[in-house]
């Protein structure tokens, strides 16, 4: 009965509800839509990060780690490979050669991580072969090839067929080079990665380092699912345990490899929540108001209420449903608002080129965003605004147990 | 024994700069059954006095007991409890709460003293029948005349079967017709269920269905007629 009295008593002022559950609407529409874009953005730099640089797992021999050094290799590679294709998980696995070097051309230089790939292999696990935008990608039959970046073409001032010279240090530490010629030019989201990646056939700079075109530094594991990502390194652990307490190999995740990427996937989360604090903060000083109006305006009756013997307890819950119900309700009707914008964003897409396409790229960024809010944001949403809600009714509350009836219903209406 | 006792009460409100001395020595006995009317000018303490046997408000001076029960004695959560289960009110106007219906404020009081559902609305329903309004059930206060809010306010303080009521110028907002329907409901209600019912009032009208009239006067009680036969 409480309750229905309670509820009943949010439609007396139907204006002043109706205007603080829209403040509270428009609220968590902001917060939860920004938390849309914010994890579209970080989700989409993460599975392009995923797709076209690191892969969701890769294995490396432990000293490859502290010094990218060429000579350090994983003992047994192809044998390892063909034990990780095994699991149900994994969806490709490529085998690798990767070094730091020099790629110059006749007017200028720059540091640069070439790669050593198979091109059968390395499309199944990288999608860089999507983002060619002149030529062809690697084949394994034109040997001394090459494919570089767009940012990196540019800044060498090379094209297509043009020969970049590839200068690096073999496995005794003897500077050679070599001279590849530039078969395809990729652009991905990514500048900074257009601009330092350059992929050449593995047998090629095998033979440059002279190795064996069987051994390999990087081994690259894609999964048909990046959530499982975590339960496959787990899994790996297990299945290659003396190979890892050999210091033979190590394995790491997307987010070891790159830790920048994983505190920003944990900074932006960290925002939202930080923002809808915030705005429920602002909303709860909104809400005080209210409720001390509606105590206000209804002396009299909350008189009447205590003379008829409604006890202190009572009346004070009786203030905190009806602030409660008041702001559940601003928060469903923002929620259910929320969740068909960001439902729309996450099919369609946000398309952010109109403001900044080439801003964008150069961070890393892709310029259609696929919103995505996490359950647990509108869990934390519910939970928050039914906290404020509490909290806002204290004060509302108290000032309705100060009423004394024989005076407040002498109260003039 | 009496169900109200009042024995040498003073009031004084403190609140203004100067004291107001509103009840200066009251000495008053409530028999059960009584139709009191308790009548004076303005200001001269009617409300004052019936606050303090409606357990609204406490004397400065002096005790009042009901029944056994002296009130001094009650803490403001007992006091609560005690006025949930022991007194009916009926005020001036706007008593009822607007967003309940007819039937449901008639309830409200069983609703608190926890009665199971179905007796409390077959009492409700019984009341609102013997007020006259039971086709009004369903209608809130605002779509009711005053009359026929007053007369859910009587059918409301008599649900739970109060040791008595206490009505504060039931009347002072209705027409004559609707005054003397609501007085004949509540002599009616005196008659049938033995309902002690005191009330203040400016009214003739309701003087004179009165079976005693207590004159107040600058907070004492200078008057004091009980008309048998009423
Ligand atoms: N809260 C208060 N603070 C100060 N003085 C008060 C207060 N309540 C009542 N009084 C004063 O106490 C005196 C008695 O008031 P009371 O309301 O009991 O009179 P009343 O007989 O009911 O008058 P009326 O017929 O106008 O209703 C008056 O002088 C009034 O002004
Ligand atoms: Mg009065």
């Amino acid at each position: 009965m409480l309750a229905a009295i309670a509820w009943r008593n949010l439609w007396r002022n139907k204006l002043r509800s109706a205007v603080i559950i829209t403040a509270i609407a428009i609220g968590i529409i902001g917060t939860v839509v920004t938390d849309g874009f914010m994890s579209g953005m970080t989700d989409q730099r993460v599975n392009a990060a995923i797709a076209n640089e690191v892969s969701n797992i890769q294995i490396h021999n432990p000293a490859f780690l502290l010094n990218e050094e060429i000579k350090y290799t994983i003992p047994q590679a192809q044998k390892t490979g063909n034990t990780i294709r095994k699991n149900q998980d994994v969806k490709a696995v490529s085998l690798r050669l990767k070094c730091q070097a020099m790629a110059s051309s006749a007017i200028a230089g720059a540091g640069v991580t070439v790669y050593g790939i198979r091109p059968d292999d390395e499309k199944q696990v990288s999608a860089l072969h999507e983002h060619i935008i002149k030529g062809n990608y690697l084949s394994g039959k034109q040997r001394f090839s090459a494919i570089i970046g767009q940012k990196l073409a540019k800044k060498l001032d090379l094209g297509m067929d043009d020969k970049v010279i590839v200068t690096l240090a073999d496995t005794t530490g003897t500077i050679t080079s070599g001279a590849f010629q530039i078969v395809g030019i990729f652009k991905t989201s990514n500048d900074m990665f257009d601009e330092s990646h350059v992929f050449i056939l593995k047998s090629d700079m095998a033979k440059l380092m002279g190795f064996s075109s069987a051994s390999s530094n990087e081994i690259a594991i894609l999964l048909n699912n990046n959530h499982s990502t975590r339960s496959v390194v787990r899994e790996l652990n297990k299945t290659f345990k003396k190979e890892i307490a050999a210091h033979q190999i190590v394995i790491q995740s997307w987010d070891q490899i790159l830790p920048i990427l994983k505190s920003l996937v944990e900074i932006m989360d960290y925002f939202s929540y930080l923002f809808l604090l915030i705005i429920l903060v602002a909303l709860a000083f909104a809400i005080i108001n209210t409720m001390l109006m509606a105590v206000m305006e209804r002396t009299r009756e909350i008189g009447i209420l205590m003379a008829l013997g409604l006890s202190k307890r009572k009346i004070f819950s009786l203030i905190v449903l009806e602030t409660v119900f008041l702001s559940i309700t601003g928060a469903l009707v923002g929620i259910l608002i929320s969740i068909s914008i960001v439902y729309h964003y996450s099919i369609y897409g946000f398309d952010l080129s109109f403001v900044a396409a080439g801003g964008l790229n150069s961070i890393g960024y892709s310029s259609t965003i696929f919103f995505r809010v996490s359950n647990n944001f509108y869990l934390a949403t519910a939970i928050m605004v039914i906290l404020i809600a509490v909290l806002s009714s204290i004060s509302p509350a108290l000032k309705a147990l100060k009423l004394q009836p024989a005076k407040a219903i002498r109260e003039d209406i | 024994m009496s169900i109200i006792e009042v024995k040498n009460i003073y009031k004084v409100y403190n609140e203004t700069k100067v004291p107001v001395n509103a009840l200066n020595g009251v000495d008053l006995k409530i028999e059960e059954g009584e139709f009191t009317a308790i009548v004076g000018p303005s200001g001269s303490g009617k409300t004052t006095l019936l606050n303090i046997l409606g357990g609204l408000d406490l004397p400065s001076k002096g005790d009042i007991f009901i029944e056994e029960t002296n009130l001094k004695d009650l803490s403001s959560r007992q006091l609560t409890d005690f006025r949930l289960h022991n007194i009916g009110f009926v005020f001036q106007s706007y008593n009822l709460i607007p967003v309940l219906t007819a039937k449901e404020n008639t309830e409200f009081i069983l609703q608190l003293q926890k009665v199971p559902k179905k007796e409390r609305i077959q009492k409700a329903m019984e009341l609102l029948e013997a007020v006259g309004i039971a086709d009004k059930a369903d209608h809130r206060p605002g779509q009711l005349s005053g009359g026929q809010q007053q007369r859910v306010a009587v059918a409301r303080a008599l649900a739970s079967q109060p040791r008595f009521i206490i009505a504060d110028e039931p009347t002072a907002n209705l027409d004559s017709r609707s005054t003397n329907d609501l007085l004949e409901i509540m002599a009616e209600m005196n008659r049938k269920y033995h309902s002690t019912f005191i009330f203040a009032t400016h009214d003739q009208r309701v003087m004179d269905k009165a079976h005693r009239i207590v004159t107040i006067d600058d907070g004492k009680i200078i008057g004091d007629e009980t008309f048998k036969g009423r």
